[in-house]
């Protein structure tokens, strides 16, 4: 079974469709590039403090046992040892921290670093399927070469060794950094071998039923009943389509006066009404869902209204 | 399944796509608590019952979100369907295989199988080390000058050409005590992973850069082998590098092949498009490498305390050949009867 495409207000470039094992296609969002970037970057600021304060914490250690290794000599054999220990931490540690960071976190529930998740992105597979523990490897494997070793490289080039070395590596890191913009999916070189792709994480809070009496507006139910209920005929009806009546829920649902001024005094123009004052809520409460109510039930029959352009019965 | 909101609410709502929607909310409700509470990692606070009736519900929603498309013209709720769907999607498809049942099934033969699945890449990367040490040997045999060139700085101590055989035998003895075996040890794992997954990422073009990079290293050690054998120290060299050597150049070997099968699969992609046969090469060669990683691991321990503390010549070969029939036997005979990439999907 497959499903009408999805209905979107506004079509994104950046828009996708993925088909779920149960047939149903979802509309998903690629990440931004500027996200990604602004992800990397909060990742960047986490891993470089957690480097720094494990640094600190073992230098601090340090400090004591040679302190230590000062004040009593005959102490000098466990006070090594304990230096060296604290040294293999180090090693460690920078290893964990700049490889199994990414790792830990984009294979937890959120699929996502901390920087991706505040800014709201996760990885997922390209191919509908479930995102799997190689996947996460090969993509973050490939972040080495894209940017730990250029950057290496930029760093000894900049020390003065090497003109022509520091320029190949500065190409490199722009070709790597500008992957992105060269594929329609804006896949990260990472992401093309392990099938994956990061896209926006999406959080919807699901809104009041703007049709019907209960709880379709506060400020509606506490105006006085309007004086006279709006009735809009065929000819009314079927200026407009399914684009306009979804710009129209958004007006209600913003609630904003002004706007809805607006829209109430374009609606009566096009259907040849005299604009009133007062209760504009009400008509447009009322035009939304006369219209509404007819275009589904067109729906139920087959014939759908994109626009107002669609010739429509 | 769920109380109904309000009959009256329903009964009110004057479209008919509306009153579905009244009659549903409350299932929609449950799987976006249940998610939220998921995607914030609180998996432990969720009763059986929720974590039960989380694929039911998935399915439910997917449903409505198929009948909504179908009837109603709610943009507001349609997004919201589509966006619960989605989460819940990711939730129930999300990374399902912790790491430590993930590394059980790997260290079963999951990494063996994909070893033996890339094994003509191994072959290539394999020639092309020999060939390269090669061609190590034999320009520093045609010309001295050329191990100044071909040999990294680290090893140019006191490794020279003409140098005697005793300063030479000096650098193999290597027991200077036990001191700083330890840190040297964690930072050769740390610096032979940089090597190995350069090797592997580089693959990516091609796999050109990847036989380069093999090349390269395997000249030097060409060339440190004919130095060697000049000062007639050919055998205690080799078993000064088979100790840790074996497991070490076995791990590089299998990087270089895992590059050269991501850059085979995109160079020839067969049937499949470039981005789809680079995708399942790429999750092979992971694979791989994940256990190249493990494989450095040990190696470097082997070369940080093993070479320092073994310091005879046949105990060093018996270590290194161990190691090697080690690794061998696993790559060759572990899970043979496992499909390559044996996951449940």
């Amino acid at each position: 079974m497959t499903a009408a495409p999805p209905t979107t207000l506004r079509r994104n470039p950046r828009d996708r469709e993925m088909i779920t094992p149960e047939g149903i296609a979802l509309p998903i969002t690629l990440a931004s590039r500027g996200g990604r970037a602004g992800a990397l970057m909060l990742d960047f600021m986490i891993i470089g403090f957690l480097q720094f304060a494990t640094t600190v914490a073992l230098l601090f250690m340090a400090g004591g046992t040679i302190t230590g290794l000062m004040d009593g000599e005959q102490a000098s054999g466990p006070a090594m040892s304990a230096l060296e220990f604290l040294a293999v931490v180090w090693i460690i540690a920078m290893f964990l921290f700049r490889n199994a960071y990414f790792l830990f976190f984009e294979l937890g529930p959120r699929g996502a670093t901390p920087g991706k998740r505040l800014t709201g992105m996760r990885v997922a597979s390209r191919d509908g399927g479930r995102l799997t523990v190689e996947m996460v490897i090969a993509r973050n494997l490939l972040r080495d070469v894209e940017l730990f070793l250029p950057l290496v490289f930029v760093s000894m080039a900049g020390a003065g060794e090497g003109g022509a070395a520091g320029i190949a590596a500065v190409a490199w890191f722009l070709i790597f950094a500008f992957f992105p913009f060269f594929n329609k999916d804006r896949l990260r070189a990472g992401d093309i071998i392990a099938g994956s792709w990061v896209v926006e994480t999406p959080r919807r809070k699901l809104e009041a039923v703007l049709s019907g009496t209960p709880g379709s507006s506060a400020a509606a139910a506490a105006a006085p009943a309007p004086a006279h209920r709006f009735d809009f005929g065929e000819r009314e009806l079927s200026v407009y389509g399914e684009y306009e009546l979804q710009t129209l829920e958004r007006v209600l649902r913003d609630n904003r006066p002004e706007a809805m001024r607006a829209v109430y005094e374009t609606i009566c123009g096009k259907i040849g009404w005299t604009p009133g004052s007062g209760d504009e809520r009400a008509f447009l409460d009322a035009f939304y869902t006369q219209l509404r109510a007819r275009l589904e039930s067109g729906m139920r029959m087959g014939r759908r209204k994109a626009d107002k352009y669609t010739p429509g019965p | 399944m769920t109380a109904p909101t309000d009959t009256r609410a329903i009964e009110a709502a004057a479209l008919r796509s509306d009153r579905f929607r009244l009659e549903r909310e409350g299932d929609w409700q449950r799987l976006d608590a249940i998610v939220t509470r998921m995607e914030n990692g609180r998996l432990r606070k969720l009763s059986d019952e929720d974590v039960l009736a989380l694929p039911v519900l998935y399915r439910t929603v997917a449903s409505s979100l198929s009948i909504a498309r179908e009837t109603s013209l709610d943009a507001a709720t349609l997004g919201y369907l589509e966006a619960l769907v989605q989460r819940a999607w990711f939730v129930v498809y999300g990374p399902r295989s912790s790491l430590g049942s993930w590394l059980r099934g790997f260290l079963g033969g999951n990494w063996s199988a994909a070893v033996r699945a890339i094994w003509l890449d191994i072959l290539i990367a394999l020639a092309v080390m020999v060939a390269g040490a090669t061609v190590g040997w034999l320009l520093v045999a045609s010309d001295p000058e050329w191990y100044g060139v071909i040999v990294p700085g680290q090893f140019m101590d006191a490794r020279q050409p003409g140098a005697s055989a005793e300063v030479l035998r000096g650098t193999l003895s290597g027991a200077d005590g036990a001191r700083g075996l330890s840190a040297f040890a964690a930072f050769l794992f740390s610096n032979n992973a940089k090597v190995a997954i350069m090797a592997f990422a580089l693959g990516f073009a091609f796999g050109v850069p990847s036989l380069m990079l093999l090349v390269q290293n395997t000249a030097g050690l060409g060339a440190m082998l004919w130095l060697y054998h000049d000062a007639g120290l050919l055998l205690d060299f080799a078993a000064w590098l088979s100790i840790h050597g074996t497991t070490e150049l076995l791990a590089i070997l299998l990087a270089g092949g895992a590059g050269l099968h991501i850059g085979r699969a995109m160079a020839f992609p067969g049937n499949k498009t470039v981005l789809e046969a680079a995708a399942i090469a790429g999750r092979r060669a992971a694979m791989v490498m994940a256990g190249v990683v493990l494989m450095l691991v040990v190696a470097a321990l082997l070369e940080g305390f093993g070479r320092q503390l073994i310091a005879d010549t046949m105990g060093r070969l018996t270590v290194g050949g161990f190691m090697l029939a080690l690794w061998l036997a696993y790559f060759l005979a572990l899970g043979r009867d496992r499909q390559e990439g044996g996951k449940t999907r």
